[in-house]
């Protein structure tokens, strides 16, 4: 038998119907709703007076519009109209809902591997494009927009054409400090914003194998960063350990079953990819962005580039344009970066992992006195609730951080936390566009160790030095 | 889904690489739960002087006199001239109803990110892709003169320029079929069912969990 490569697998198993122009009608196993992108999608199935194919496909949670500071009203009439619409359109058509104020609310990508809705060998869609996160799990996950929403929703398929392969195996292992976002960000920074356009990427080799869960959906978030719709890990033991006993999983014998099937979810030795890049995971230090794209981004230790020396005229007038907007000059140190406010949250970086680690650099210290707000906000109710269990909560508090409610939050400004005109941010979020955090926000992109070394410094530092002593000497 | 033939349209330039569909339709739009209405704050962030908020009367805003959009010499444009990777960022379907609310029918770019490049196409609008050398011909020409208009047609695949020369381009067959035709994609998928229901029959007894009512 030709050796295949995960992706091929999970395409395969999904065709419902091949056309002859090389498209498919793919079936849809998993479907995800938020409150932005399904409005206009119910409202059409409503008006075409089309009914939902698999109600039990669905899970729906208002994650982008959901204040962080309580959880019983939204100030903003259009904002709560817009989940008040998810709200009654779930209650309408019977569908899993996890409504604002409920314990398991909070982003999308991190309830659905939370709950064990995200699953190994199904295809996840979401009305966004960080749905690629779910692809951590051997799935084949990835964001759609309204009307394919709407296309799912009256008939659990998609018409689509297989993606080409890309493999990017990271060798060796990740140097201390260093974490996935590093990985997803040094990866980017290698193949380019659209370096990944029209593929599927396998992530893959040693430092991915060494990833926890948490890190592999870090850097599968991204994979949309580099253009590629899909991100994806093979199946190994961590996945199935990280699985066992979530609500929505199987178990008894439908568990032996499923595992047994999700073992088989990698490449086979031999299988072709239309493209590979290696990187050596010893060669990636800690990571910051200083343009308005993730792919302008450089080692924390490193200077702000000269668009003088870049040759494209294209990309040049493109960093002039960046340095002009985030208001830095060529050359710099990294760390001469003064920074205003600072975000730990997000698809991105939200999870109890994420957490731990921000909290291990700020147990026993203070944020600096310019940062004038320094926000930790959690993926999920449960996050937040498993977060103050270890104590978490009360480490973040102490050094002078606000300890929110779970949402999207300053990842884009549709809720209350956003940025200000001018306002520089280091943000453990995924995009650094221009407004995206806020008209006229400065966003750097950074793990959240770095986001929580750079509160601390008040400037980006090197988290490096202010591992704690145990960690450092591990 | 309104129909797409040819047209010959007026070109706008927007003469920048990995514009973003933030940069497209802003966030603070995507509260809207209507699909129309976005037009007047296509670019919205790039085209006026002030920070626009949904259902302001857009009218009154002060505008920024030297983005493309504001000049009285693109004035009508349906056709929008891009650089690479266009659309890339999120998913949101509001940039192509901004798009296509503002009055484009066409995009001409040297690639495009794959989900705006899909969502082009549920909504009437056709994202052709042409090589990075014809783009930067078709900045040059479109820059240096004044009211430069592009014949596009679906049917034969085909751009031309004003002088008579020619590109052709590529376009999926069931993506030009429904498009010139205004179809519902999903009416023709229905046309399916049985077979989506003997697919379902299948998986579950392979993969019974994925099926299962669980919560
Ligand atoms: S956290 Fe940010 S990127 Fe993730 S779903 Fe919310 S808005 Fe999108």
């Amino acid at each position: 038998m030709t050796p295949l490569t995960l992706y091929e697998k999970l395409w395969r198993t999904h065709v419902v119907r091949q056309e002859s122009d090389g498209t498919a009608l793919i079936y849809i196993d998993r479907h995800l709703v938020h409150e932005v992108t399904s409005p206009q999608a119910f409202e059409g199935l409503r008006l075409a007076g089309r009914s939902l194919w698999r109600k039990n496909s669905i899970l729906a949670t208002a994650d982008h519009n959901t204040p962080t500071t309580q959880q019983t009203v939204i100030a903003d009439p259009v904002s709560r109209l817009q989940v008040d619409t998810l709200d009654a359109n779930c209650a309408r058509y019977g569908l899993t809902e996890f409504p604002m104020g409920d314990h398991r609310q909070g982003i999308v990508h991190v309830i659905g591997p939370e709950q064990g809705a995200t699953l190994p060998g199904m295809t996840v869609v979401c009305g966004d494009s960080h749905t690629s996160t779910h692809g951590a799990f051997a799935a084949l996950a990835f964001g759609i927009g309204t009307s394919e929403v709407e296309h799912v929703m009256a008939t659990q398929t998609l018409v689509a054409r297989p993606s080409k392969t890309l493999r990017v195996q990271v060798d060796g292992q990740l140097p201390l400090g260093v974490t996935a976002k590093d990985v997803a960000l040094a990866i980017i920074a290698k193949i380019g914003t659209a370096g990944g356009t029209g593929h599927a990427i396998e992530f893959a080799g040693e430092a991915i194998r060494g990833l926890s869960m948490e890190g592999r959906m870090t850097l599968c978030n991204m994979a949309i960063e580099a253009g590629a719709r899909a991100g994806m890990v093979a199946v190994d033991q961590t996945t199935l350990d990280y699985l066992r006993d979530r609500p929505f999983a199987p178990r008894g014998g439908e568990w032996d079953l499923a595992q047994a099937y999700w073992r088989t979810l990698h490449s086979d030795e031999g299988a072709l990819f239309d493209r590979e890049v290696v990187l050596d995971a010893g060669a990636i230090e800690p990571l910051v962005t200083w343009g308005t794209s993730p792919e302008m981004v450089v080692a924390v230790g490193g200077r702000v580039p000269d668009p003088a020396l870049e040759p494209d005229l294209t990309r040049r007038e493109g960093m002039l344009r960046a340095l002009g907007y985030m208001d830095l000059s060529a050359n710099m140190p990294m760390t001469d970066i003064w920074i205003d406010k600072v975000f730990i949250g997000s698809c991105t970086n939200s999870r109890i992992e994420d957490l731990r680690a921000a909290a291990a650099v700020l147990e026993g210290r203070r944020i600096a006195p310019n940062i004038k707000l320094a926000l930790a906000v959690p993926g999920s109710g449960l996050v937040k609730r498993a977060a103050e269990a270890e104590g978490l909560d009360r480490i973040f508090m102490a050094a002078g951080f606000e300890w929110r409610n779970p949402g999207c939050s300053m990842c884009l400004g549709m809720n209350d936390d956003r940025l200000s005109a001018g306002e520089r941010c280091a943000s453990t979020s995924n995009r650094n566009f221009e407004g995206r955090q806020g008209t006229g926000g400065r966003t750097h992109l950074v793990s959240p160790q770095m986001a929580a070394a750079a509160a601390v410094a008040g400037h980006f530092v090197d988290v490096r030095d202010y591992l704690p002593h145990h960690q450092r000497t591990a | 889904m309104r129909a797409f033939n040819s047209i010959n349209g007026l070109v706008v330039p927007i003469d920048r690489s990995n514009v973003d569909t933030d940069a497209i339709i802003p966030k603070q739009f995507l509260k809207s739960i209507r699909r129309t209405g976005f037009g007047p704050n296509l670019f919205d962030a790039w085209r006026y002087l002030d920070e626009g908020q949904p259902e302001q009367d857009n009218a009154r805003r002060p505008l920024n006199p030297d983005f493309v959009l504001n000049q009285a010499r693109y004035q009508g444009a349906e056709i929008l001239l891009a650089r690479e990777n266009f659309g890339c960022g999120s998913s949101r379907e509001h940039a192509p109803w901004a798009l296509e609310d503002f009055g484009i029918r066409v995009l001409i770019a040297p690639s495009y990110a794959d989900i705006f490049f899909n969502n082009c196409f549920k909504n009437g609008l056709l994202p052709i892709v042409l090589p990075e050398t014809v783009v930067d011909g078709l900045f040059h020409e479109v820059l240096t003169q004044a009211g430069y208009r592009l014949h596009v047609d679906l049917q034969q695949q085909r751009v031309v320029t004003p002088s008579g020369v020619q590109h052709e381009f590529v376009v999926e067959e069931f993506r030009k079929y429904c498009l010139l035709n205004g179809l519902d994609e999903i009416g023709l998928t229905l046309r399916h069912a049985d077979q989506i229901r003997a697919y379902e029959t299948l998986r579950a007894q392979q993969e019974p969990w994925i099926f299962g009512v669980r919560s």
